[in-house]
């Protein structure tokens, strides 16, 4: 394991970022958006319930929340897109680079722009809706690493596509999260949905944290042991990821994607 | 002396193609050796196979005594290629992407290197520009310099001078030869510039249809198969394969 090849995926990410208001309002708009458009959308429903129920908490937090897991994902696909939009794979993957250390430094980026986002989300929360998210204590880092880990595991599941079926899969990279809501319930309970939703939720990390977050800003208490579950099985999607990502690698070398990936 | 690339019965198929058939071959160290052969023929995929981005049907490749299957990462520290289809990253500047590729090939004292190969390449005076700005001239010293980073045993040039005009060809050629004399690098060269491949290479491997036709030097070659240059020996391969395959 080489540290330097680790910090090269790091820093050519930084090298593209810094002085590049593109990419850097990229990282920050969606997520500052949908909390101005949900601040105001909860308030308007504090409003017409006449304060019988405070909607904040419960949709601010979800919706920073949830920002949270899709900047996680991005920022391990951005780095990977970058590198697919300049045509870099032949160079990369030629070099001495190990699978593994690819990943990690896509972890890194992704580490680094998702806990930015994740402050400026709550200042922006905090200052223009009084909401602060950081109330919910030490709860809030279990609900966090959930997030964290499957957010990893589903951007390695899209770069394995992308890297399977060429730039024509690119798609998933904006879509992949979403394929997951209906069963996460970031804005309703898992209650809602239909029985066998129900059960499909149970092996969806997600589930777990946005069922959490209610339990805590509604009733004011927290059940670690679902979330415990929920990091488990985030976990295991991240080994399962990883294995994914290293078969499709081994196939894509062994058909010669990489050389000619643009004909995809 | 010990062979810094060796080749043995390497194969490609894809489904029913095979673009590379059973080819067997050794360079030395200092040695450049040139890949020649038609569009098609086999060589970029021979080097893709060399540079561990495209798997083998079968067949074996050692770099320094070494099992490319097995010690890729490893290997690739002492290997390192310039193709005219791999240029780096245009929005990069030119020393970002050589820090970057300088980090992942592991080089030590980056910052010197960078400013020592810039030197010899000239490409110092745009080297804060972003790739994407050069020209395919400039381009190509960047790639070059991004193949010289790590000091290479094993250097593999996809037509390195297809882009350049014909001063700057001749002295990107200098370069190679001189670096590869006094570094003792072996280079694998593939290009379709005859003149270029005759000042350069001690040795020329004619593949077509993914074998190696015929081998030798390129001086001596063409009149063995009583052609006059190098250049019709090689239309006369790409147009009569069959020909020389039974020789």
């Amino acid at each position: 394991m080489s540290w330097k090849r680790i910090w090269a995926i790091v820093l050519r990410q930084y090298y593209l970022i810094h002085k590049n208001a593109t990419r850097l309002v990229n990282i920050f708009l969606w997520l500052i958006f949908d909390i101005i458009v949900w601040g105001f959308t909860t308030r308007f429903l504090n409003q017409a319930g006449q304060a019988n129920f405070n909607f904040i908490p419960v949709l601010l937090g979800a919706i920073i929340l949830w920002g949270f897991l899709i900047r996680v994902q991005q920022g391990v696909i951005l780095p990977f897109l970058e590198d697919m939009w300049s045509g870099n794979f032949l160079n990369l993957f030629a070099s001495p680079i190990k699978n593994r250390e690819y990943i990690l430094g896509l972890f890194g980026t992704s580490i680094t722009t998702s806990a930015v986002v994740f402050t400026v989300a709550i200042a922006l929360a905090s200052s223009a809706f009084g909401y602060n998210l950081l109330t919910v204590g030490l709860p809030l880092l279990l609900l966090l690493l959930v997030l964290f880990l499957f957010g990893l595991a589903l951007g390695i599941i899209t770069i394995s596509l992308i890297l399977r079926f060429g730039p024509s899969a690119e798609w998933f990279a904006w879509i992949m999260p979403f394929l997951f809501s209906p069963i996460s319930g970031v804005f309703y309970p898992i209650a809602t949905l239909p029985h066998w939703l129900q059960i499909a939720s149970k092996i969806n990390p997600l589930s777990y944290v946005f069922e959490g977050l209610r339990e805590v800003t509604i009733q004011g208490i927290f059940s670690p042991n679902p979330l415990i579950i929920g990091a488990i099985l985030a976990l295991i999607y991240l080994v399962g990821a990883y294995l994914i990502f290293a078969h499709t690698f081994k196939v894509v070398v062994k058909k010669g994607l990489l050389a000619r990936f643009s004909a995809e | 002396m010990t062979p810094v690339l060796e080749i043995k019965n390497l194969s490609k198929k894809y489904e029913s193609l095979e673009a590379v058939q059973d080819i067997s071959f050794s360079i030395a160290p200092g040695e450049i050796v040139g890949l020649l052969g038609p569009n098609g023929a086999g060589k970029t995929t021979t080097i893709s196979m060399l540079l561990g981005v495209l798997e083998p049907t079968s067949g074996q490749i050692k770099i320094l005594g070494q099992d490319l299957a097995h010690h890729r990462s490893e290997i690739m520290t002492k290997v390192n290629f310039a193709a005219v289809y791999a240029h780096l990253p245009g929005n990069m500047t030119v020393w970002q992407n050589l820090y970057i590729f300088g980090l992942l090939y592991g080089v030590s004292d980056l910052k010197n290197k960078i400013q020592a190969i810039a030197h010899t390449l000239n490409i110092e005076k745009f080297i804060k520009m972003k790739c994407g700005l050069l020209s395919s001239g400039e381009n190509t010293r960047v790639t070059l310099a991004k193949a010289l980073l790590n000091s290479p045993s094993l250097l593999l040039l996809d037509e390195p001078t297809a882009s350049l005009d014909p001063s700057s060809a001749h002295l990107i050629r200098e370069q190679i030869v001189a670096y590869s004399k006094t570094k003792n690098t072996a280079v694998l060269w593939t290009s379709h510039n005859m003149q270029e491949v005759e000042s350069v290479c001690s040795r020329v491997l004619f593949v077509s249809r993914g074998k190696i036709l015929l081998e030798g030097d390129p001086k001596i070659l063409p009149h063995e198969h009583n052609k006059q240059s190098l250049e019709e020996l090689f239309i006369a391969v790409a147009r009569e394969p069959l020909t020389f395959e039974t020789q």
